[in-house]
């Protein structure tokens, strides 16, 4: 074994590696070779630390110094500086977003301290690609607790206490799930995990598979032990590169040293798992279509019941968990459901992940106990509005959910208070918006979305959605009609109720709930032809005002479309047949003379 | 994987390469290393430090570099920090001296009073 004075932690998930973390890791080894400290300080990749704007991420230990936006001209520096004479660069350190201090150790960051870390206990800790790091946490040590303490009952009474619900969406106690698949009678039972990650904005599951993949095998062995199950499938879509080479990786380890395979631990249970890859339709994220997919036929969903947990792959009981869900159970059977169930609320147990995106300072992926208010999420660990904006409402759910409104940022988020403020909890994704965004385009971007994934199997998802999506267009484009929001209204509820799957179910949601919290946007499209946030460009004028334009002439030097004219020294017009609204104008005028209304 | 036996050795053996980024507990060395700590040769110190640490397998004793404290007729200047405890600074430390140093002072827990520049009278 060589021996390490210093660990540098250099992030390379998705995030991190798309800024390069990977060209910054060569050159930090060979830096160090250069200067001879190759045998001193170790370079571990790691997975993602959740903190993705400020990526590059480098963390130093042991003193757990923290480096964000390094870049390759950074490591001479670092290592000349930090690792040979024992100074850390502070540049390079963090600052809280209007703090005139940086902070030197990860701990000490806000967008850390108020997360708490289950499902990502692992994340940007351990080195993914090395079995030895997870077992070292712990690893693998619940499937060994099972295996020698436990029934395949008792499993699932510990799940079942603990109060875990499905994290992929729907919020389906775990515990009762696994309930059913063990009460199936077959000869033949399957796990499988469902990975295919889809919402835009959502990407909790690829951090977990990038970051601690053998979390999900531990807990996937562990579901087979409960109820029945040697084989397992994970069902993960291509666009994951990382996440795909990582798990593979994993599963040869694991089967390596017989964590996988037949006899396990000589407790003659025997559980292997294969990887099935998805093409990136959405709707194969909903598990009837994704068992269609894994048996190899077109992804399409069919009706429920019958249930997976009675007929799902090959028609034999299956469980279908979503890779956050796995990567808490682990945790629970280590700790006990009593230590699980102490955290969140009365009805949502333990932790949530959410992907903090839009308008909001620090965006990333974070982790807090359920019950957490929107408030401490968005202006605690998110660092609060871009441009310190008034902040309107945030997504949750993303294309299936609905939208929080800023009156309501002080409830605590949870599965049922969120489906009864009309959102929900989906996979986790939350996008920000602020006082410059636009509801009724919101609503008619998800709608869009959802509208194009459509498989068009049922018709209410096929067509409903396609109609909805045509009233919406409609309405940002000024030409609305005051029967379109109840028509919007009819086709949402009928849609809801009569399509095949969750995906036709769940896409009227974001049109509902921004009618519900939003109407009057709607209305001042549709009745006064006005979008009050200023987005949808058919409906926007700009107006220059004579009183106070000075005729300095650059706006009309810097119009594309020579829309603008007029004598210099004299008040400037712009020609509303030529304008094509990009605002242009209005971003140089330095005496804020131009208006857009 | 045949026994809970073999994954509690596989642990065992990894922690050893974790303990450098948790909280061990232990005593933690640092070794001066401004422009005068280097020129007096604190590098052959750590160089010391580290290979003693390694030779009896101490991988939760955390070394760090910091800089000069301003006692430069004293380099190389060696840090001992334990828990609750004010901290042991050690002077003009050779390589050898810091061998005994992690012998004495970090396996034995017996301070090698007759180098230290801090104690108290």
């Amino acid at each position: 074994m060589e021996f390490y004075r210093s660990h540098v932690l250099v992030c390379t998930g998705t995030g991190c590696t798309s800024s390069d973390s990977r060209l910054l890791i060569s050159e930090l080894r060979k830096e160090l070779a250069d200067n001879g400290l190759e045998k001193e300080i170790q370079v571990i990749e790691t997975g993602c630390f959740g903190f993705c704007n400020l990526g590059p991420i480098m963390v130093v230990y042991p003193e757990g110094v923290f480096y964000c936006r390094v870049n390759q001209e950074d490591i001479k520096e670092v290592v000349q500086e930090h690792f040979v004479k024992g100074r850390p660069v502070e540049r390079l350190f963090y600052r809280e977003p209007g703090a005139d201090v940086k902070t030197q150790e990860f701990n000490d960051i806000e967008f850390f301290k108020h997360q708490k870390r289950v499902a990502l206990a692992n994340c940007g800790l351990i080195n993914p690609e090395k079995i030895e790091e997870y077992i070292a946490r712990d690893g693998y040590f619940a499937l060994a607790k099972v295996l020698h303490e436990m029934t395949p009952q008792g499993v699932i009474d510990e799940i079942k206490n603990s109060g875990l619900r499905g994290r992929g969406g729907g919020g389906f106690p775990t515990g009762l799930k696994w309930q059913f698949a063990y009460n199936a009678k077959g000869d033949q039972k399957y796990v499988v995990c469902n990975a295919d990650e889809g919402d835009p904005g959502a990407f909790m599951d690829r951090s977990v598979l990038e970051g601690d993949p053998h979390a999900v095998l531990e807990a996937m062995a562990i579901a087979g032990y409960a109820i029945g199950a040697n084989q397992g499938f994970i069902y993960v879509r291509a666009e994951y590169p990382i996440a795909v080479e990582r798990l593979q990786l994993a599963i040869d380890q694991a089967r390596n040293l017989g964590l996988l395979g037949k006899d396990i631990f000589g407790m003659g249970f025997e559980f292997d798992v294969e990887i099935r890859l998805g093409a990136g339709a959405f709707v194969c994220g909903e598990e009837t279509a994704l068992l269609t997919s894994v048996e190899g036929k077109r992804g399409e969903p069919r009706p429920r019941p019958p249930f997976p947990a009675n007929s799902g792959l090959w028609e034999k009981p299956t469980i279908i968990n979503n890779v956050e869900t796995y990567a808490n159970v682990t945790h629970i059977i280590r700790y006990g459901a009593d230590w699980f169930a102490a955290m969140g609320t009365e009805k949502s147990k333990g932790t949530k992940v959410f992907a903090l995106a839009g308008k909001i300072k620090n965006t990333g992926l974070i982790e807090v106990p359920m019950g957490t208010t929107l408030r401490t999420i968005i202006y605690d660990i998110g660092g609060g509005i871009l441009n310190d904006k008034k902040f309107k409402a945030a997504q949750t759910g993303g294309p299936s959910g609905g939208c929080i409104p800023a009156e309501l940022i002080d409830t605590p988020i949870d599965y049922d208070n969120l489906i009864a403020i009309g959102a929900m909890m989906g996979s986790g994704g939350l996008i920000v918006m602020d006082e410059d965004t636009c509801m009724v385009d919101i609503a008619r971007f998800f709608l869009e979305f959802t509208q194009d994934e459509s498989c068009g199997k049922c018709p209410p998802c096929r067509i409903g959605t396609k109609r909805m999506l045509e009233i919406l267009t409609r309405i940002t484009e000024g030409k609305g009609t005051p029967e379109d929001l109840g028509n919007l209204e009819i086709l949402a509820k009928t849609i809801k109720s009569t399509a095949l799957c969750a995906l036709g179910q769940t896409a009227p949601n974001p049109v509902l709930s921004t009618l519900k919290y939003f109407r009057h946007e709607y209305e001042a499209h549709i009745y006064d032809k006005k979008c009050p946030a200023g987005v949808c460009k058919a409906l926007l004028s700009y107006k220059i005002d004579p009183e106070k334009c000075r005729g300095c002439s650059l706006c009309a030097r810097n119009c594309p479309t020579d829309a603008i004219s007029g004598k210099v020294k004299e008040p400037y017009v712009i020609d509303a047949e030529k304008c094509i609204k990009c605002g242009a104008c209005m971003e140089k005028c330095k005496f804020g003379a131009i208006s857009r209304g | 994987m045949r026994s809970l036996e073999e994954l509690k050795d596989l642990k065992v053996k990894a922690e050893k390469e974790l303990a450098l980024r948790e909280d061990t507990g232990r005593p933690a060395i640092t070794v001066h290393m401004g422009t005068c700590g280097i020129a007096n040769g604190a590098r052959t110190v750590l160089n010391a430090v580290l290979s003693e640490l390694q030779a009896r397998n101490l991988t939760d004793i955390h070394v760090t570099q910091t800089g000069c404290p301003g006692m430069c007729h004293l380099e190389p200047l060696v840090t001992v920090t334990e828990l609750g405890k004010p901290p042991f600074i050690y002077g003009k430390v050779t390589p050898e001296n810091a061998k005994k140093i992690v012998i004495q002072h970090i396996i034995n827990g017996q301070p090698v009073t007759e180098w230290l520049i801090n104690l108290e009278k």
